[in-house]
């Protein structure tokens, strides 16, 4: 394909696996993450690696990437003990990994993203610039990709840039392809086309480990699984062998029965509407009603302007145009402060990006925006014994996994740094909670505790604005679903005549 | 099971680990005994055993403490400050001529109309004189966004020229005595303390202090977490700002003296006991505590140097050498995850 240098390892090898892991156990400050594991990959197959938030998944991904080394134990590709001490050092022995966060530059362009570290020169020992520009073009052609390869990453949505790490992961023509929740941020348009992506990959022979919390991918796409639980191996099954509540209960060591506790409940005034909200090409006239204890799903392809609509009602790129009415009069929000201060909150999309404080401990994470607005006495002291009963609270409630609240967050797994920023803005005790992904990176079980909690808070008579690319999610939550198509309300759908079918008809065009 | 895990700590995890400022301490304790060490074989004495040494020692770098007390907030937003040595200059100028005496005559005086002022008229001015820096400098960096690098940068020029025209480059002195008692004694060090003490507090239980680490973790989140990002950069840089003009007035008083000169290089060992201390370049992570020691490392150091009748040139190179050591440190402490 595009790049020689790998994928000759499985041409050569014959064996049953290509990569084996054994014994492996992987301690950190405070937390055993991996304790004794063992994971098996077929060359040409789509192997899932399930389990809870915090069961160990990325840790061992890590460790075959060379990100982290193990305290014991024993990594062979191809039949041979990898001695992998760098993430360079995976790749050239024919292993990529496409990581559970975004970790491109945002200042540079796709192109130079995707081909980094491998640029293609000209004679002079220059990048070649025009070269790598084709090379992007004719990667995305052969993956079905519409993306300019020219294109800023900063300007990009978080969906467009999961696709440029899932092409730059593919275009090192790896044996071992790993994928850490690939499809966390992307809606069932790019999915289907990851899906397609992983197909080729398979029937040319590639190993493929596939993390996921989403059972239906699971069933769709992978040959086999294995599950982990607390740092723990349980068991490799085919997945033809299985179904989902025994995933599940392999899982958690427990069934877990209703997915989407959706209660109805009061529905009262209009606490927050939009009237011909616009900002240049990104959407223009939007305009829609959101009510007291109402739930209102908002669905859309990937480049709709959904996010891009929160962002603007939050203040944190304000619209250019439009008006913004919150319990019935206008109010002018130019930054988030001022939108907090109308009982907004808003759980963004881009946990790295735009949520966590990454180097900071799990306490200053959760009380940072309840902070800002109370808690605090008229000397600016926080008054840390009365939040920090708020923030266990939460703690408990949303099980967030960390040795203590004084644990670094870049310390915690995806999904608990995913936990922990709800917990922030359910603290601040929103009349209007906007959350955009809600449960991305969550497992299953903490996953219908946060929908729980959502419809409770409904309930309590909080009005939710919720955007998912989640099919099941939208449909299983919402009062009322708002479809976006290109920038614009495609149409509004009534939670009894919402399914599938009618959503993507007002989605596509 | 894993969904009941609340704060669990299961099966022999390896060892917590330490505060940073822990190993900074060892860190001190380790070049002090050097220092001791060395001190026996070369020069026959004990270097910590002299208390005469030690006090020098912390008075000439408790000034400079003052200064990074406010230069350590700067750089924990990701910032930094490279205006507070020739911020003392002009400080210490204007606060001088306000704090004139009458005593040896008129014509020795640059304002003879303000002589003899009660002693918080000078003070007064010298700290509003440095809060105006400060807050121009803020106000650069949080609404034109120019990086900190150069809008203190600027003002660094900007203020050594000012001090050098205040006068046409003379000296002010004859202060009134009171302005004089200011510096004196061990008041530099009481002064430092005082400082630090009230800035660890408010970095650690006020959301001042909050804001600011959550400003250099993440300015982004801290936004759409509702901090007024602009407001809470200024007010870093007007607190840094006021730091150093109390830095400046506690020099002048203490020399009785105001020169245009002064105060050179001081950006850069402020800057340093941060960095000694444990503040990292990159923003979010130091502390008050960790500068305190810092300071007191750059002290040994210094005073170790002369001690040991190293020569001054050799002094600051070494010094150079120390700067850059301890940026590798942190570097390596940021990249090192495992
Ligand atoms: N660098 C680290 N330092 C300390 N603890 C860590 C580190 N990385 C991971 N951990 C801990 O190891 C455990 C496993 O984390 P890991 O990221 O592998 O979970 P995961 O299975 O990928 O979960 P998720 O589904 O939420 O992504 C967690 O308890 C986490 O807090
Ligand atoms: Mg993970």
């Amino acid at each position: 394909m595009l790049d020689g240098s790998a994928g000759s390892a499985r041409d050569r090898f014959t064996g049953e696996f290509i990569l084996e892991v054994d014994n492996v156990r992987k301690e950190f400050p405070g937390v055993v993450a991996l304790d004794d594991v063992q994971l098996r990959i077929r060359p040409g197959s789509v192997h899932a690696l399930m389990g809870e938030n915090g069961a160990g998944k990325s840790t061992l991904m890590k460790i075959i990437a060379g990100i982290y080394s193990p305290d014991s134990g024993e990594v062979r590709f191809a039949g041979e003990k990898l001695s992998i001490k760098t993430p360079i050092d995976a790749l050239n022995s024919g292993i990529a990994m496409i990581h559970q966060e975004l970790n491109l530059m945002n200042t540079m362009n796709v192109a130079e993203n995707v081909w980094i570290r491998r640029e293609p020169k000209n004679a002079m020992g220059l990048i070649d610039h025009a070269q790598m520009r084709r090379q992007t073009q004719e990667l995305f052609d052969e993956l079905g990709i519409s993306l300019d390869p020219t294109a800023l990453v900063d300007d990009l949505t978080v969906a467009q840039k999961q696709m440029i790490e899932i092409s730059k992961a593919v275009s090192y023509n790896s044996d071992v392809l790993i994928m850490d929740e690939p499809t966390s941020a992307i809606t069932e348009k790019e999915v289907a086309q990851l899906f397609r992506i992983i197909r080729d990959l398979r029937a040319k022979g590639v190993g493929i480990v596939y993390i996921t919390h989403k059972m239906d991918e699971l069933f769709e796409i992978a040959d086999e699984l294995t599950v982990f639980r607390d740092g723990q191996y349980v068991g490799t099954v085919p997945s033809s062998d299985i179904d989902r509540d025994g995933v599940i209960k392999m899982m958690v060591g427990r069934e877990i029965t209703d997915m989407f506790p959706k209660v109805d409940c009061e529905i009262g005034e209009v606490a927050l509407e939009v009237k011909g909200l616009s900002r240049g090409k990104e959407f223009q006239d939007v305009s829609f009603e959101l009510r007291r204890g109402e739930i209102l799903g908002l669905a859309g392809l990937v480049g709709s302007g959904r996010s891009e609509v929160a962002e603007a009602i939050f203040g944190v790129k304000p619209a250019t145009s439009g008006e913004i009415i919150i319990d019935g009069t206008p109010a002018t929000i130019t930054e988030p402060a001022q939108a907090m201060s109308h009982g907004l909150a808003f759980l963004t999309e881009d946990r790295k990006e735009s949520g966590c404080f990454l180097i900071l401990d799990c306490l200053s994470n959760i009380q940072m925006a309840l902070i800002t607005r109370e808690m605090t006495n008229k000397f600016g002291f926080v008054e840390q014994s009365r939040v920090n009963e708020l923030v266990n609270d939460y703690v408990e409630k949303l099980r967030i996994k960390t040795p203590s609240l004084g644990e670094i967050v870049e310390n915690l797994s995806g999904g608990n740094q995913q936990k922990l920023l709800i917990a922030r803005w359910l603290l601040t005790n929103p009349k209007v909670l906007i959350l955009d992904e809600p449960t991305r990176g969550i497992d299953v079980g903490a996953k219908s505790e946060i929908h729980r909690l959502i419809t409770a808070l409904a309930g309590q008579g909080v009005a939710i604005l919720m955007i998912s690319s989640e099919m099941p999610e939208v449909l299983g939550m919402s009062d009322r679903i708002m479809v976006m198509r290109e920038g614009r309300v495609g149409g509004f759908l009534d939670r009894a005549d919402a399914d599938q079918v009618s959503v993507m008809q007002l989605a596509a065009n | 099971m894993a969904t009941t895990d609340v704060n669990v700590a299961d099966a022999t995890p390896k060892s917590r680990k330490l505060p940073p400022e822990v190993n900074i301490f060892f860190v001190l304790i380790g070049i002090a005994v050097l220092f001791e060490v060395l001190g026996w074989i070369f020069q026959g004495q004990s270097f910590l055993g002299n208390f005469a040494r030690l006090k020098i020692m912390i008075l000439q770098v408790s000034v400079l403490g003052i200064i990074s007390v406010g230069v350590t907030q700067i750089i924990i937003t990701g910032g930094i400050d490279l205006s507070s040595g020739s911020l003392v200059a002009a400080v210490s100028m204007v606060s001088m001529s306000f704090a004139q005496t009458s005593e040896y005559g008129l014509d020795r005086v640059l304002y003879p109309a303000l002589v003899d002022l009660p002693v918080i008229i000078p003070i007064i001015v010298g700290l509003v004189v440095g809060a105006c820096a400060g807050f121009i400098n803020g106000w650069l960096i949080a609404y034109t966004k120019i990086p900190p690098f150069i809008a203190t940068l600027g003002m660094m020029v900007a203020a050594r020229g000012f001090a050098k025209w205040y006068t046409q480059g003379k000296p002010i002195s004859f202060p009134t005595d009171s302005f004089a008692r200011i510096g004196e004694g061990m008041n530099p060090v009481i002064i430092f303390c005082i400082v630090a003490v009230i800035f660890h507090i408010a970095m650690k239980y006020t959301r001042y202090g909050k804001f600011t680490y959550a400003l250099g973790a993440n300015e982004t989140a801290a936004r759409v977490s509702g901090i007024n990002v602009e407001r809470q950069k200024v007010k870093i840089y007007v607190i840094a700002g006021t730091l150093s003009a109390l830095a400046a007035i506690v020099v002048c008083s203490r020399g009785q003296t105001a020169q245009p000169g002064m105060g050179l290089m001081y950006e850069l060992d402020a800057i340093a006991m941060a960095v000694i201390g444990g503040t990292s370049l990159a923003g979010g992570r130091g502390s008050i505590i960790g500068t305190a020691i810092g300071m007191v490392i750059l002290g040994v150091i210094l005073s170790g140097f002369t001690f040991l009748r190293l020569d001054a040139y050799y002094q600051e190179m070494m010094k150079g050498a120390i700067i850059v050591g301890a940026v590798i440190i942190d570097t390596y402490r940021q990249k090192k995850k495992v």
